[in-house]
């Protein structure tokens, strides 16, 4: 029997939520106001539990790095956000949207926090309209949906290309107003860098003002983590500069495992890196492969051609063009899964068929779709539709009243006309599945620490639905983790307020110290980015879009080395006791040093393809994810020093109420 | 309510409602100044009735200096306040890029104005009182029949306007009027909250508006300038 | 392209600061603004020199995080963009290029061109609110139907970013554009205008007591705005405060 225990309560699935929250231990109004809880990170997730628990009455410090909670990471979500309300009438239900996100995360994650999940996500749409959240209208006035994903129903609610924006806008006015009220005491410009276990409960964290460099130590009866991903591993990916894995780490360090951390989400449709000096990727929507066609030239020469700017991808016959979706995948082309679309798209770039100077992008092409409207459209209004010149006109016109924002975006980064030249994309690392672990009431291993949104493992499985990020992260922090923390505090209404003046928070601190002083002290010849940078890159070599044995063995020997040498020639000007971004940087990317092996680690160990994770060993004939069944649990992995030493405990997935099949795009 | 005038909101309103009266006052003062140029005796007759009708002179002459005086006040207490907002200057502002000189420069063309109304005032008012009030000479006003010998009211004017240099400010002045209401005129509306599908007309109107009153001043200087 | 950069540099908040100059002569035109500043820090340290520090985040245009005043334009010259977006082909080669950090008293320096906007979130701790517990026990999303037209006018005014370049480039360093949107935005759904009036109040107290001046009108906000907010939020928050004062 497994250590992990995930406390999922008995009965039928659709009861289990309603009789824990009727069964658990709550903490009364008058005991509220003694205890404090601790929040890192105001993303949806934190933002929303921050907001809620001090409504409930909580003492609540929250802290983020950015100048304002209303800059978390969260507002760069655009899609929009599931939720099984059936204002479509076209059948769907808590069932179904808990099946779909089941069976997309390649079943692979906890049936019970899936389905309460689903059955909270109604609440979330009627929490953000009373909030102030301009979702999209219908002329009749009432909330728009669109269908998101390759899902059967319509359930996705949207703001505009901005849905992640409103969102975080919304908990950001929820927590404005306990901030107003004195019930949040917000703390910008903080960095949480540990959490300080006081007689095995997490009873407070110490933080490093990232403006004057200060290090301060902060109490609490519990902290909770809603702290984002750890794409930035990547070091290129869609996350914000700022976004790293030091809390949860730190986390894990102190006793939380960290579970799945080779499961990471990577989107087809991004734009390709321009050069050495990139820094970040821009998402373009997953839309666009609606109407697009993705294509590579199929000569070598024609690639060279185009890549010494000799030959325009426009002048390129349609027989020299490889259509490889449309090829190796005829039912479903171009719109194939996530996955699927950036392996090959990998794949061709690898056999040398990338079309620009890095060699990696491939074409996604409008001129069909151009061509195919416009005839439409010449037929609707009665034109001749041989009219070569009118039919690009009046194509062009419906291409960019469907994608004309994402077509500008574009071409203010890249300098192309995409309604001329087709575009070109690359895959890029934008969500990871794989986080902290927790249990059905979202806490860690560590009593007291909780972890919750993209932070956490829990809900996604090995791969991510579009539109259910802004979902999980709005569930955890208004409707779960205000509910069940309460059972944990309830044991705490006579604990006093905790005291930081410990020894436990003093080595936390010294401990911290430490490790920035040392930094600051270094003196070694290279910067931190060129370390970031590096990683990255073996990271997305070797741990990218498809993994084999060899080259995470390989991996993980490489990180290793790296974060030796970072340790022994990192450079890292000015001090620690001022503004200092270098050393706020430096202090992120050891974390990622640590964490980047881990993730090789738990790539090599799961010898099977499952969402986001592929094994070239384990794949089908067809070049399809294989799962396997002696792979149905989740890795946790605990912390015993170097992460080589990592301990790895066994969550198996038991699935009840979900026939578990395979996956076909045939 | 009392608290309005503290908040910079409501600096905003006063301004605008200053301003509107004022340009009210502006419309009056040209259609007067009009007739002159075909009517000495209608303009006389009118000279006579705003020079003399007790609730003009006693209510709506107070009020229209108080309201000169708070616009001028006001603008410059808003633009002290302004200033200070900024702290440190940038070394390099673009400002043309997005606003128009008019709008960064209403305290400059204020002022000329201002400048203008001392002379104005200086010329004609400061004039006016002196005699009517301070020397108590009624001489000019007592004749309402008989134009020549009366009112003095349209020979002044006509003698006001024979010097070039006085013809020369009072056009440099009213240019700078223009530029004043060209931004003006609509601020006042947006400031009053008036933005909205009429927003445009009014802006198009506002641009008639404050080239036409200055323009028909101009034109009123040049014609007795050079018709005497 | 070889570049001049002229950069604020000031050590601390008590710090004088004052301009430097910089030598690039390296940089694509394929790079953003940042990445241009990226390249200049990795040369600055690598030459044992204090990196320039600056605000930057998503750099996709969204978190409002980047705030630099470039050649006297709050985002620099390009429209409808944040200073990540802006690309340096929109520069020569041989350009100099002033940076600044957005200047305004309640927008004090942190360091170099970092400046604290906090009064900004102190705007929003004011009222940037609809006082309804997010609980979930609330009526059904689609128990009140609201026009289309509210609705995306609604979401118009709330794509504000909260960047505080419309504060940089008003003459007056005022923050009506930024306040108007949250007022608008709130004004125009039925859920919001129960409370109108107070939050209308309670806004701009407190955006006068942060120090912002009187907006006149000058239409800058709104050019430089790299969301689009409209001025007809200004007006709108104007005959918000005019309708709750005389109620008041």
């Amino acid at each position: 029997m497994s250590i992990l225990d995930s406390k999922v309560p008995e009965g039928p699935l659709a009861d289990k939520w309603t009789n824990h929250k009727n069964t658990i231990d709550l903490v009364n109004p008058a005991n509220k106001r003694l205890i404090d809880v601790i929040v890192v990170g105001t993303g949806l997730a934190g933002g929303s539990a921050a907001a809620t628990l001090a409504e409930l009455g909580y003492n609540v410090k929250a802290f983020c790095y950015q100048d304002s909670p209303r800059r978390a990471h969260s507002i760069a979500a655009q899609g929009g956000i599931n939720a099984a309300k059936n204002y479509q009438g076209d059948g769907d239900s808590n069932y179904r949207l808990f099946y779909d996100t089941v069976k997309g995360g390649d079943y692979r994650s906890r049936e019970a926090n899936v389905y309460r999940l689903a059955e909270v996500s109604s609440n979330i749409i009627d929490q953000c309209v009373a909030q102030g959240v301009p979702f999209a209208r219908d002329y009749g006035g009432l909330l728009d949906n669109r269908s998101f994903g390759g899902v059967l129903v319509s359930r996705t609610f949207y703001a505009k290309g901005q849905t992640g924006q409103q969102l975080l806008l919304g908990a950001y006015s929820a927590m404005n107003r306990q901030i107003g009220r004195g019930k949040i005491k917000m703390y910008n410009r903080h960095e949480m860098l540990d959490v300080v276990i006081v007689d095995g409960k997490a009873r407070g964290i110490i933080t490093r003002n990232l403006v004057t460099g200060e290090i301060e130590r902060h109490a609490a009866h519990a902290v909770v983590l809603g702290t984002g991903g750890y794409g930035n591993v990547f070091y290129l990916s869609t996350n914000a500069m700022g976004s790293n894995v030091t809390a949860a780490w730190k986390a894990h360090k102190r006793g939380a495992f960290f579970a799945n951390p080779c499961y990471t989400q990577i989107h087809p449709t991004c734009i390709p890196v321009s050069g050495d000096h990139q820094s970040k990727l821009t998402l373009m929507s997953e839309s666009l492969r609606n109407d697009g066609r993705i294509w590579v030239p199929k000569k070598k020469e024609d690639v060279q051609a185009i890549r010494e700017g000799k030959l325009k991808p426009t002048d390129l016959a349609e027989e020299d063009r490889d259509y490889y979706l449309e090829r190796r995948y005829p039912a479903f082309g171009n719109l194939v899964p996530r996955d699927v679309a950036s392996r090959a798209a990998k794949e061709r770039c690898d056999a040398g068929y990338g079309v620009n100077a890095t060699g990696e992008a491939v074409y996604l092409d409008f001129a069909a779709a151009i061509e195919r409207y416009g005839k439409e459209q010449a037929h609707v209004k009665g034109s001749d539709e041989n009219d070569k010149a009118l039919v690009k006109k009046l194509g062009k016109e419906i291409i960019k009243a469907k994608y004309g924002n994402l077509f500008q975006m574009y071409e203010k980064i890249v300098d192309q006309n995409p309604y001329e030249t087709p575009m070109m994309i690359y895959p890029a690392v934008h969500y990871t599945m794989g986080g902290v672990w927790v249990d059905y009431n979202l806490m860690t291993t560590v009593p007291g620490l909780y972890c919750i949104g993209e932070a956490n493992f829990s809900d996604h499985g090995a791969n991510r639905l579009g539109a259910s990020a802004l979902m999980q992260g709005l569930a955890d922090g208004y409707f779960v983790l205000p509910y069940t923390i309460g059972d944990y505090l309830a044991d705490d209404i006579r604990t006093g307020p905790i005291s930081t003046e410990t020894s436990e928070f003093e080595g936390s601190e010294r401990a911290v110290r430490e490790l920035l002083d040392k930094l600051v002290s270094n003196n070694g010849g290279k910067s931190v980015d060129h370390f970031h940078k590096k990683l990255g890159k073996i990271m997305w070599n070797k741990c990218g879009m498809s993994r084999n044995e060899k080259e995470l063995k390989e991996a993980i020997q490489e990180i290793k080395a790296l974060r030796e040498e970072f340790w022994k020639d990192v450079k890292v000007p000015g001090g620690a006791n001022e503004y200092n971004e270098e050393l706020a940087k430096a202090m992120r990317v050891a974390d990622f040093l640590e964490l980047g092996e881990l993730f090789a680690k738990d790539a090599l160990y799961r010898e099977e393809s499952a969402g986001g994770h592929f094994r070239e060993e384990y794949q089908t004939e067809e070049g399809e994810a294989k799962r396997r069944k002696e792979f149905q649990f989740v890795s946790a992995w605990e912390y015993k020093g170097a992460p080589s030493d990592a301990v790895l405990h066994k969550e198996d997935l038991v699935y009840k109420n979900i026939e578990v099949k395979e996956r076909s795009y045939k | 309510m009392s608290g309005l005038l503290k908040s910079t909101v409501g600096r905003k309103v006063a301004m605008a409602l200053s301003a509107f009266f004022l340009m009210i006052f502006l419309v009056m003062h040209v259609s007067i100044n009009f007739t002159s140029v075909f009517s000495a005796d209608l303009f006389n007759q009118l000279s006579h009735f705003m020079g003399t009708n007790p609730l003009i002179q006693g209510v709506m002459q107070p009020i229209l200096i108080i309201g000169v005086v708070f616009h001028f006040v006001m603008g410059f207490v808003l633009e002290a306040k302004n200033k200070a907002s900024r702290g440190v200057r940038y070394v390099k502002n673009n400002a043309v890029a997005n606003s128009s000189w008019m709008s960064r420069n209403m305290l400059l063309s204020g002022v000329v104005i201002l400048a203008f109304l001392g002379l104005h005032f200086y010329d004609f008012w400061v004039h006016e009182m002196t005699v009517k009030y301070v020397e108590g000479d009624m001489s000019g006003l007592i004749d309402p029949n008989n134009v020549e010998s009366g009112f003095r009211y349209y020979e002044e004017l006509r003698e006001k306007f024979i010097s070039p240099v006085r013809v020369g400010i009072y056009t440099v002045s009213f240019v700078l009027l223009a530029l004043h209401l060209l931004h003006g005129f609509g601020s006042a509306f947006q400031s009053m909250g008036a933005n909205n599908k009429y927003t445009k007309a009014l802006k198009g109107f506002g641009k008639v508006y404050a080239i036409g009153i200055p323009l028909l001043f101009v034109f009123i200087a040049l014609f007795h300038h050079f018709t005497h | 392209m070889k570049l001049t950069l002229k950069i604020w540099r000031q050590k601390s908040a008590q710090d004088k600061g004052r301009m430097v100059d910089y030598q690039l002569d390296d940089v694509s035109p394929d790079m953003s603004f940042l990445e241009m500043l990226d390249v200049l820090n990795q040369q600055l340290i690598d030459n044992g020199d204090d990196p320039v520090a600056f605000d930057h985040d998503c750099r996709e245009g969204i978190c409002g995080m980047c705030s630099l005043y470039i050649n006297g334009e709050a985002h620099g010259p390009d429209r409808g963009i944040t200073t990540c977006q802006l690309h340096m082909r929109m520069f020569d080669d041989g350009d100099t290029i002033y940076i600044e950090p957005f200047r305004a008293k309640a927008f004090p320096v942190i360091k170099d061109l970092v400046v604290d906007r906090s009064s900004f979130d102190r705007i929003q701790h004011a009222g940037g609110f609809i006082s309804v517990n997010t609980s979930g026990n609330t009526i059904d999303a689609n128990a009140i139907p609201i026009s289309k037209h509210a609705a995306d006018e609604a979401m118009d005014a709330a794509t504000c970013i909260g960047c505080g370049a419309c504060v940089a480039s008003c003459k007056n360093s005022s923050a009506m554009l930024f306040v108007s949107a949250k007022v608008s935005q709130f004004a125009l759904l039925p859920q919001g205008q129960v409370e109108a009036a107070d939050r209308v109040m309670n806004m701009v107290k407190q955006m006068d007591e942060e120090g912002f001046g009187n907006c006149t009108n000058t239409g800058a906000c709104e050019v430089e705005c790299p969301k689009g907010i409209s001025l007809e939020n200004i007006a709108r928050m104007n005959r918000e405060y005019l309708s709750a004062s005389l109620k008041g």
